[in-house]
């Protein structure tokens, strides 16, 4: 019965890159069309229109750390599933899933190098990873970096995108936000300076720790920064949101963030804020 | 923008206020008939605020409402009969509440008649001083606070505050507290700090506000602060879940040395009916959702998450509210005695350490 034979494939996993398909990408704003390598070169920022799309973590450890500074610690966290969560999909196939996508372990890179000469604990969550959600192992990672840098004074510097606590993993992602302020607060009481740059998005639990407790909180241009979900406010207040709601710009007149500085400024900007800051410190 | 992160599974974006409660305060279904209400004579008579799963103990006190009626109206000695519905009802509460179902137990933690912080405060302390606002905005009315007396020893009071009236929902905002109020807290809370008293949260909120205004006035950045302040106060702090602990905005009151929860109540980092919505597209499935965060008190504690259980009457706080609130007494006794015995620097490390082995992971 040589017909019904399986046949003999190997299976060979290749990584995907997280490129939109196709080498053209459109821009969301003002409809222009970008070579995506064009793109890519220019740290996903459309060259006319200026719309910044999402970067992934280790792109952004490139953009703002000194060639060939970082070294990374604790990339060999993941997530276990504390609560055997029961969904359409288990929640480690959802990881598994991620991690195929993305080449990440989690949704967040972590690790020190130098800023302009300067040494930093950096932290970067990455959106691609499950909508960059703080599990366990996001908290972990970020508490980590903040005592790495308490205990080496230096700075702290993290990058937020995520949508929130990941809710498959419960009460104990509310935790993480516990975690990491109360990190945070030991690093200021030692006098260190700690920068919040938000990209879009920065929302619930990230915004309502770590993320608003910058000694300076920098926002890249048009990025949605919040609470509570649009949809969710609208949908409770039965009213219409005011124009521009909940974007950076909105958040600066309103006196919540410091600064908007797009992103190929972004390292410039962060090592004067630093050099002020740490000059007392040298 | 919104259509992109919606379809975003894993994440609670938000901390749903859950069905508000529009009943008014006169439930009363356990309230002895009265012969001046001729309502309460009709047999079938269903009580205003029922729970499916008490059904059956509804309809027992139905029929011992009919059997006393009786017994008035024709001189029939029933005591017999009515000592043994008496005995059934209790058997048949037993027998129910002995296997609530997570969803179950937060139709209790959300009963109207549940009894609410300031029930508590009058049942356990003496000499409640509300102290208002935040000085900088308004006085926001979910969250109150102020000093008053545990067995004459003086404690700061922080407390998430429900209606029990449409009119005081209304002013209470269903408990959904406004950045104010968790401003208003952290200003109590320094206060008690400059004079050294303990600190008691009770947690009873749906979630932090949703609105317009609440986002204009940064409520994301109030939660933050407190929560690190939190970790570093240098008095005492004991938080209680005694209803709802919804998400951010509970633990923007809830960051303490000791963590108890009464037994129905949970805590959740989403509501169920905003889970359900996000993975099941559809808030019906809120019972599954229940069931899959475990945020009952006694899978909380199974986390590592809550450090004790404060047990509730049979059938739910509301059935004898005084015992409730005897219970949660007691605990408190227990735990700030614990407490006060720390030095500042113990009881500062003991919390640090408390939240920093919160989290599961695997580390190669």
């Amino acid at each position: 019965m040589a017909i019904f034979r399986r046949p003999q494939y190997s299976t060979v996993r290749v990584k995907k890159k997280d490129i939109p398909a196709g080498l053209w990408t459109k821009c969301p704003e003002s409809s222009e069309i970008v070579y995506n390598k064009e793109l890519e070169e220019n740290w996903m920022v459309v060259p006319k229109s200026g719309y910044h799309f999402q970067l992934k973590a280790r792109r952004r450890m490139e953009l703002l750390l000194d060639d060939g500074s970082f070294e990374e610690h604790d990339e060999s966290l993941s997530s276990v599933d504390p609560l055997e969560f029961v969904d359409n999909k288990p929640y480690h196939a959802r990881i598994e899933a991620a991690q195929q996508k993305t080449g990440e372990n989690d949704a967040l890179v972590s690790g020190v190098g130098t800023l302009d000469g300067m040494p930093v604990s950096l932290a970067v969550m990455d959106f691609s990873f499950n909508g960059g959600s703080m599990g366990s192992v996001v908290g972990e990672k970020i508490t980590r970096a903040i005592e790495r840098a308490t205990a080496s004074n230096m700075p702290v510097i993290v990058v937020c995108a995520s949508g929130g606590a990941r809710m498959q993993e419960g009460i104990l992602s509310l935790m993480q936000m516990a975690k990491t302020s109360a990190a945070l607060a030991r690093h200021s009481a030692a006098g260190l300076p700690y920068i919040s740059v938000l990209t879009n998005p920065t929302m619930a639990g990230v915004m309502a720790s770590f993320a608003s407790l910058g000694d300076v909180i920098i926002a890249e241009p048009k990025a949605l920064i919040g609470f509570a979900g649009p949809r969710v406010i609208k949908e409770t207040t039965q009213q219409d949101l005011p124009a521009g709601f909940q974007t950076s710009e909105f958040l600066l007149k309103r006196g919540l963030i410091d600064q908007i500085v797009p992103r190929l400024e972004m390292k410039a900007r962060l090592a004067t804020l630093l050099k002020a800051f740490m000059r007392s410190k040298s | 923008m919104d259509g992109s992160l919606s379809s975003k599974s894993l994440i609670p974006f938000i901390l749903l206020p859950n069905p508000l409660f529009k009943n008014d305060a006169s439930f009363g279904f356990d309230a002895p008939p009265s012969s001046t209400d001729s309502d309460r004579f009709n047999a079938m008579e269903k009580p205003k605020y029922s729970l499916d799963f008490e059904k059956p103990i509804h309809e027992l006190q139905a029929q011992l409402a009919n059997l006393q009626r009786m017994s008035e109206e024709s001189d029939l000695d029933v005591t017999d009969e009515v000592k043994a519905i008496k005995v059934k009802i209790e058997e048949t509460r037993k027998r129910i509440h002995a296997g609530l179902t997570p969803w179950q137990k937060i139709q209790l933690a959300r009963h109207p008649q549940r009894p609410y912080s300031l029930d508590y405060i009058d049942a356990i302390f003496e000499d409640f001083q509300e102290l208002h606002g935040d000085r900088r905005y308004m006085d926001d009315q979910a969250i109150i606070g102020g000093p008053a007396f545990l067995n004459g020893d003086p404690v700061m009071i922080v407390a998430q505050q429900k209606g029990r009236s449409t009119k005081e929902n209304l002013a209470r905002n269903f408990g959904c507290p406004n950045p104010e109020g968790y401003r208003k807290a952290l200003r109590l809370m320094e206060m008690a700090q400059k004079f050294g008293m303990p600190i008691i949260c009770l947690i009873d909120t749906p979630g932090a506000y949703p609105g317009i205004g609440a986002e204009e006035r940064h409520v994301a950045e109030a939660i933050a602060v407190n929560i690190r302040e939190m970790s570093a106060l240098t008095v005492p702090i004991i938080a209680t879940i005694i209803g709802e602990g919804g998400s951010g905005g509970a633990l923007g009151i809830a960051v303490a040395d000791r963590i108890l929860i009464l037994d129905n109540a949970y805590y959740s980092v989403i509501s169920p009916e905003g889970c359900a919505a996000i993975l099941w597209k559809d808030r019906v499935h809120a019972p599954r959702a229940a069931d899959a965060l475990k945020i009952t008190s006694d899978k909380l504690v199974e986390l590592g998450v809550v450090d004790e259980i404060v047990p509730e009457p049979l059938g739910g706080a509301h059935i004898d509210a005084a015992l409730a609130a005897e219970n949660l007494k007691t605990a408190l006794e227990v735990n700030l005695a614990a407490l006060k015995k720390k030095s500042t620097k113990a009881l500062l490390d003991g919390r640090y350490a408390k939240f920093r082995a919160m989290g599961q992971f695997a580390e190669a």
